[in-house]
């Protein structure tokens, strides 16, 4: 039988994990906003949640939701202005070029990468959650991890 | 996570940004955290404090491990259970103090609902014994109605969900030797022995 962990342990250990969902999907800079909705979403609805639900799926897709209406709120919002502002730079300025790397795939390749290859999810989830099939799914993973081997070379290097 | 994940996507995320997000969403969950907790050092050992909007719920020595009172807590109240310690300040306050010699009794407001039947009379009854003093088993079943439950007086103090706030550490064995306790026998001797000013500094 499954128990349904204290929420704080979902947070220690998902966190993470969720927030590299979130710097793929959206760049350092809005990752943070999509985090915390997230996790404020998922404690208001865990008490509903059964308890052998696999969580970190269950916290991917809502990562997704919530990565959503960021950027569509960050739609409504811009203002348009004469020079594009530099992208704000990570705070601590490591790993940048990856995650650059990673927002200039096209953005199929980009949320398979987030939700399979940094979430977890199973292929099949991937393509329910972004529309299309498993294995169209599978191929646009396979083709950001390519595309990602050419621009960003160190991938492999697990670079901290 | 997968296998044909490249290393670099996978790369440590900082423990501070974690701590930072953490802060930030105790701080905007509100109403929403049904019990928040921290743990508190004092000279008995890192105490487990939990509370609800109510009041103070769980006080927890070491010994009766931190995690599975947790997940108790998740089980019996609500699993939205969250690291908050700015929520427990005013009773870490009152416990430096009482550990510093300073504090006689505790003003939190105390949340009871762990507490059934006759184990709730019993610990209700606790803090009808001073600073300082100690009753035996036989006169807390005096002090709750029934002289006879001597050993059910026994149980109630040992499973007390609030030790230190509600001082069980005060009843003790008829012969003056002070028995068992929840947080072990040799925090109970330094409790009382901080109440009648017998430690050394």
């Amino acid at each position: 039988m499954s128990v349904k962990q204290p929420f704080e342990r979902v947070v220690v250990a998902h966190g993470p994990t969720v927030l590299r969902v979130c710097r793929a999907v959206l760049g350092a800079a809005d990752a943070e906003d999509a985090w915390s909705e997230t996790f404020l979403s998922a404690l208001r609805a865990y008490p509903d949640l059964p308890a052998d639900a696999n969580v970190e799926a269950w916290l991917v897709t809502i990562a997704h939701r919530k990565s959503i209406d960021v950027v569509r709120r960050a739609a409504r919002q811009a203002v348009p202005v004469a020079d594009v502002p530099d992208r704000p730079a990570a705070h601590d300025g490591r790993d940048l070029d990856l995650w650059a790397a990673v927002a200039a795939l096209p953005e199929k390749q980009r949320h398979v990468v987030a939700y399979h290859h940094l979430g977890g999810l199973p292929y099949d989830d991937v393509a329910a959650l972004l529309g299309g099939t498993a294995a169209a799914a599978r191929r646009a993973g396979a083709d950001g991890i390519a595309t990602l081997r050419t621009t960003y070379p160190d991938i492999d290097g697990g670079r901290r | 996570m997968n296998d044909e994940t490249p290393a670099a996507l996978l790369a440590e995320i900082a423990l501070d940004d974690v701590a930072r997000l953490h802060a930030d969403l105790v701080r905007r969950a509100n109403d929403l955290v049904d019990v928040a907790y921290r743990t508190l050092d004092t000279p008995v050992g890192p105490l487990l404090l939990a509370r609800t909007a109510q009041g103070l719920v769980r006080v927890a020595f070491a010994v009766q491990d931190h995690d599975a009172v947790l997940q108790a807590l998740s089980d019996d109240i609500s699993p939205r259970v969250l690291e908050a310690p700015h929520r427990l300040d005013d009773v870490a306050r009152e416990l430096d103090e009482y550990f510093a010699g300073r504090r006689r009794t505790f003003d939190v407001p105390l949340d009871l609902r762990l507490l059934h039947g006759f184990r709730r009379v019993v610990v209700e009854h606790l803090p009808d014994i001073a600073y300082g003093r100690t009753e035996s088993y036989a006169d807390m079943a005096h002090r709750a109605g029934s002289p006879k439950a001597v050993r059910a007086v026994g149980t109630a103090c040992a499973l007390n969900p609030l030790p230190l706030v509600l001082p069980c550490h005060r009843v003790v064995r008829s012969d003056g030797s002070p028995g068992q306790y929840a947080g072990g026998t040799e925090a109970k001797r330094r409790l009382l022995a901080l109440e009648t000013g017998a430690l050394a500094a």
